[in-house]
């Protein structure tokens, strides 16, 4: 895990000091609201329907564990005493003081956390692939690289105001894109060319939000010393060319569809001849530098399945179904990457307590060298787990109630904070989920249905990416009262599609049983191996509404 | 009187800048006792004879960028960027392209609402002059100059990013 040095401190005590004086500043009235707002944003202050908020960045969504102890304290000491994990590898504080925000950020540098640039329109955290450099099958690991990006956006002082928000997310496995990079304005793919070289395919224009759009393919091949470069090259011809004058036209995607991907990327190209081959241009040292904090932990040699490890998924069917739903295979045998589900009934999804997080960091020091991750389907990761001992984490993860073996199942669901907490949103969101939840309480339905991503999203923001899930809920506002429309068959990784709308909008208490006539469709249409997006593919969206909207006899 | 700060000097800013839509007379111009900008469209049309007077500058607006300008930079000794509001952030890449680019070497001045919070990132890409915002006390906005004493990027102050001299 990346370490700070004394540039890194230096750099984040300054900022903190900095926004400590706006804070002033604005307590006493010589910087009014307005002038107050962007300068708090870009610290990720939000002044939210009940309360400020206040968003943590996780870069690329690691945490070591004393982080997760210190965000654990500071939710005791500032706030009410839990944390809510964010759909993109952030952290929030729901009820901060803003008097209290520079302590609290004063307290988070001390761990080597920040909240620069978590908000406003600037250069974001950097999205990850949650299991990198744990995970089988990685081109390589993309952790230093989304470092570099950390290290290159925060106070970039070109971009600081954007027309809109700007985010990055970096891809490194080949079958697989967690981190669903042609949903962000820049995707990076890393690849390997012909010669064995280590490279970017560099995607623009992606996003989800009002108008979702799968992002485009501006480059094939960007050698890994030209990344800098090629990222100030497209964020000065975004920042000169966006649109300003409507927020809702002023995202990339909107440049990038209005101009075309191929006239967008010439545009970039020959931007670019003025940027490679200067002093921006990565160093093989500081790429070294960089990859040095990534290095492998301290891995026993061990057995991939031993008998003992067998022998307990047999006598333990729940175990052994825990095992199957809630780990995936690592990449050193004889080690699992195992998940913790946030999501229990009854609980808004990411929300996490003091004792929990603490519990958590300890099971990371005893079993997974004293790291975490965090998923952008607001889950925790304990990647380095001795499959020795995955008996033990489940019984510890059973207590603390983040054993639910629900994984990609119907039931973990993405879900915003929603009306209950966002000032944005046009309808709650958690209600909806929870009903879900409770309508769909049988596990072994659950795991027959298999993998099957359902999103929920309070308004066109779309910070529970419901246009991604198979099916995704949205709420809307009709007159003053809250509606959620579905759509289907939408689909994150490496077949990104936006899904489809159903139809008219349902009332709030008719939402399970919609999802229940959905999941009818589907079930009596699949074939053995068919996915829901491939049943839904085959047989169309008929069928589902026709089902939804059939007259009651 | 409004302020200036000038290579981190505060001082009474005294220069006339005239309207994007302006229409008078060139000589109008000439025979002005204090500095003026002018806007970008106006100077263009006229460049010849403005290039003469050292205290005729000109301004761009946010959304004019500054390539016209090229073939003249090497006799200008004076160009300001509106920032309309705040949070339009065109104007930093606007100054970078004039002074990594095309090496322009005279007075960069941001002007608009320009306040204690932008001015570090203004000097960073190469602004050395503020028209500060009227109503903000330009002898604390300057002390925003010097928010931070390391910075990560390459940037036009400072060429060699930090990876390169950590």
């Amino acid at each position: 895990m990346y370490k700070y040095d004394e540039y890194d401190r230096q750099i984040v005590r300054e900022r903190t000091k900095q926004f400590r004086g706006q804070t002033e500043r604005f307590i006493d009235g010589t910087l009014d609201g307005d002038d107050f707002l962007p300068l708090r944003l870009q610290n990720g202050l939000y002044v939210q329907r009940l309360a400020p908020m206040l968003r943590v960045a996780i870069p690329y969504g690691m945490l070591s564990s004393t982080q997760l102890r210190k965000l654990a304290q500071v939710s005791l000491d500032y706030d009410k005493g839990y944390v809510h994990f964010t759909t993109r590898q952030n952290v929030q504080f729901n009820w901060p003081e803003i008097k209290d925000v520079p302590d609290i950020l004063e307290e988070l540098n001390e761990v080597e956390m920040h909240a620069t640039q978590t908000s406003g329109n600037c250069i974001r955290n950097t999205t990850a692939d949650q299991f990198s450099g744990a995970i089988e099958n990685e081109v390589i690991d993309s952790r230093p690289y989304c470092e570099i990006i950390r290290q290159w956006s925060t106070l970039h002082p070109e971009f600081a105001f954007l027309p809109r928000k700007f985010k990055i997310a970096v891809n490194s496995c080949p079958d697989a894109d967690r981190a669903a990079i042609q949903f962000h304005d820049i995707g990076l793919e890393i690849i390997k060319n012909d010669k064995g070289e280590i490279g970017f395919k560099v995607f623009a224009g992606g996003g989800l939000g009002r108008t979702p759009v799968v992002g485009s393919e501006i480059r094939s091949f960007l050698p890994e010393k030209d990344l800098l470069t090629y990222l100030d090259s497209i964020v000065r011809v975004y920042n000169m060319h966006g649109r300003r004058d409507n927020k809702f036209k002023a995202r990339i995607k909107i440049l990038v569809k209005a101009l075309t991907p191929a006239k967008f990327s010439e545009m970039v190209e020959a931007e670019w001849q003025h940027h490679k081959d200067t002093e921006v241009e990565l160093t093989q040292s500081e790429l070294d530098r960089v990859k040095s904090f990534f290095t492998a932990p301290d891995y026993a040699q061990l057995e991939n399945n031993t008998k003992t490890f067998e022998e307990a998924k047999t006598s333990n069917s729940e175990f052994s179904n825990w095992v199957t739903r809630n780990t995936h295979e690592h990449k050193i045998s004889g080690y699992s990457i195992v998940t913790l589900t946030l999501k229990k009934v009854g609980i808004p999804p990411g929300d996490v307590t003091a004792s929990q997080a603490t519990a958590v960091a300890a099971m990371a020091d005893d079993y997974s060298f004293g790291e975490v991750r965090i998923s952008h389907e607001q889950n925790i990761v304990l990647a380095d787990v001795r499959q020795d001992q995955l008996f033990d984490v489940w019984q510890k993860a059973k207590l603390l109630g983040f054993a639910t073996p629900n994984l990609g199942m119907l039931t973990d669901m993405i879900c915003c904070p929603g009306g209950d907490y966002c000032g944005l949103a046009n309808a709650k969101s958690i209600p909806v989920a929870e009903q879900i939840q409770l309508k769909f309480d049988d596990l072994d339905y659950l795991y027959d249905l298999g993998k099957l991503d359902l999103n929920i999203s309070g308004c066109m923001n779309a910070c529970g990416h419901h246009h991604i899930g198979d099916i995704g809920v949205l709420g809307v506002d009709k007159r003053g009262d809250e509606f959620y429309q579905v759509s289907l068959g939408g689909r994150s990784g490496r077949d990104a599609t936006i899904g489809k709308i159903l139809g008219p909008s349902f009332a709030r208490a008719d939402m399970a049983n919609v999802i229940e006539k959905i999941i009818n469709v589907y079930t009596e249409n699949r074939t053995e191996e068919e996915l829901f997006v491939d049943t839904f593919r085959r047989i169309g969206m008929t069928p589902f509404k026709e089902r939804v909207y059939a007259k009651a006899n | 009187m409004p302020k200036l700060i000038k290579n981190a000097v505060v001082s009474d800013n005294t220069c006339q800048t005239l309207d994007k839509e302006f229409s008078g007379s060139v000589d109008e111009i000439l025979a002005n006792q204090n500095p003026v900008l002018v806007p970008k469209q106006f100077w263009l049309a006229n460049a010849e004879q403005f290039l003469e007077n050292e205290s005729i500058g000109v301004w761009l607006d946010s959304d004019e960028g500054p390539e016209e300008l090229e073939p003249y930079l090497s006799k200008l000794n004076l160009i300001a960027i509106n920032f309309p509001k705040f949070a339009d952030g065109r104007g930093y890449s606007y100054a970078r392209i004039l002074r990594d680019r095309f090496d322009y070497s005279g007075e960069l001045r941001a002007m608009g609402d320009i306040l204690h919070d932008q001015m570090f990132y203004l000097k960073r890409c190469g602004f050395d002059a503020f028209a500060v915002r009227e109503d903000k006390d330009a002898n604390i906005v300057i002390e925003g100059l010097n928010d931070f004493s390391e910075c990560y990027q390459a940037s036009t102050n400072q060429k060699i990013p930090l990876f390169r001299r950590r």
